[in-house]
């Protein structure tokens, strides 16, 4: 699923990859709420009861921006086959529960920001939305789906100078990430 | 009175679907203070202001601080947001508030350990529900353009 403003931002992509399976486009950030994501990508393994077996890790299907984020896609490839195949690779409850980072009152207060925000922009009300937005990113400042998804839409450029500011204060890491073996070196 | 819309968050939670639970309504404004009068509760969010507090189904909140007990005089939107336990975004100026989704709530379903159900549109517009799914494994990822 993408987090975007429209079917419009992501159809390329989709249309060009052409996958088999469903994929979906989430404007309203409904997941982001729901499962409490902060980046993209993020994979969340799902088992056959609908449980998480597996939380929030950030990984990679190619190796296009290895260079930038250090991660190589064919190790966490040939995990994903093997959950696939064997289960392998599945984690207990409380394992998944340990592995999470939880949301707190600043962020729930935050997506609020931002979905008012979001709302106001819809509206053509684009200087009161500025207003929420930016509150939106005080209060999670760790929050890419807010900071960088919100640049797009604000008319700042998600890969430009603004992008690379935000990226020197660090990303959002997921707990998993220190843990799947797919780090470069 | 003025206009007033208050967009209720949860209502897209639970539904899964746009556009926002949002109803307009006719206000009273106390300088910073919105104030909702117990038929704007329950028309925008489903709530009953009783003898008992502030109630939808089976579940009662007390309400305290001498705020309206009687189900007949106006709360304003910030004791309500705190009473239901819900982040309050307001917009004083364009008249709009968002009620979203509290912390507790959130703590509450993420801890189930069970992935919470969502509906959502591809490319053509045709909704695909997760638990559609059940029985499978689903790798669920979280993309975008930018």
């Amino acid at each position: 699923m993408a987090f975007d403003r429209c079917a419009d931002d992501v159809r390329e992509f989709i249309e060009r990859a052409a996958p088999s399976h469903p994929s979906v486009i989430d404007t309203e950030h409904l997941v982001a709420e729901l499962y409490h994501v902060v980046n993209v990508p993020t994979m969340i393994w799902i088992d056959e009861q609908g449980r998480i077996c597996r939380p929030h890790d950030s990984q990679f299907g190619t190796d296009i921006f290895t260079d930038f984020h250090g991660k190589l896609s064919e190790p966490y490839l040939d995990m994903l086959r093997a959950w696939v195949r064997t289960g392998e690779g599945a984690l207990p409850r409380d394992e998944v529960d340990s592995l999470r980072i939880e949301p707190d009152a600043a962020s729930q207060l935050a997506r609020s920001e931002r979905a008012l925000a979001w709302w106001l922009h819809g509206q053509q009300r684009g200087e009161a939305a500025e207003r929420h937005f930016v509150r939106a990113d005080e209060l999670a400042p760790n929050d890419w789906t807010i900071r960088r998804g919100s640049m797009p839409i604000r008319g700042k450029d998600p890969f430009g100078p603004e992008f690379f500011a935000l990226a020197e204060e660090g990303k959002p890491d997921y707990p998993m990430e220190a843990l799947t073996p797919t780090r470069k070196d | 009175m003025n206009k007033f819309i208050l967009i209720d968050d949860e209502k897209l939670s639970d539904e899964g679907q746009t556009p926002l639970g949002a109803t307009q309504l006719d206000l009273e404004r106390d300088g910073d203070r919105v104030l909702l009068k117990p038929a704007d509760i329950e028309r925008a969010l489903g709530w009953s202001l009783k003898e008992q507090g502030l109630c939808r189904g089976d579940v009662c909140l007390a309400i305290s601080r001498g705020e309206s007990s009687d189900g007949t005089s106006s709360m304003d939107l910030e004791t309500l947001a705190e009473l239901l336990g819900r982040p309050l975004a307001i917009d004083q100026q364009e008249g709009v508030a968002l009620l979203g989704t509290g912390i507790e709530e959130r703590v509450l379903s993420l801890a189930g350990g069970q992935a919470p159900d969502f509906e959502l549109p591809d490319l053509s517009g045709r909704m695909h529900r997760l638990s559609d799914h059940r029985g499978k494994k689903v790798l669920l990822i979280a993309h975008a353009s930018w």
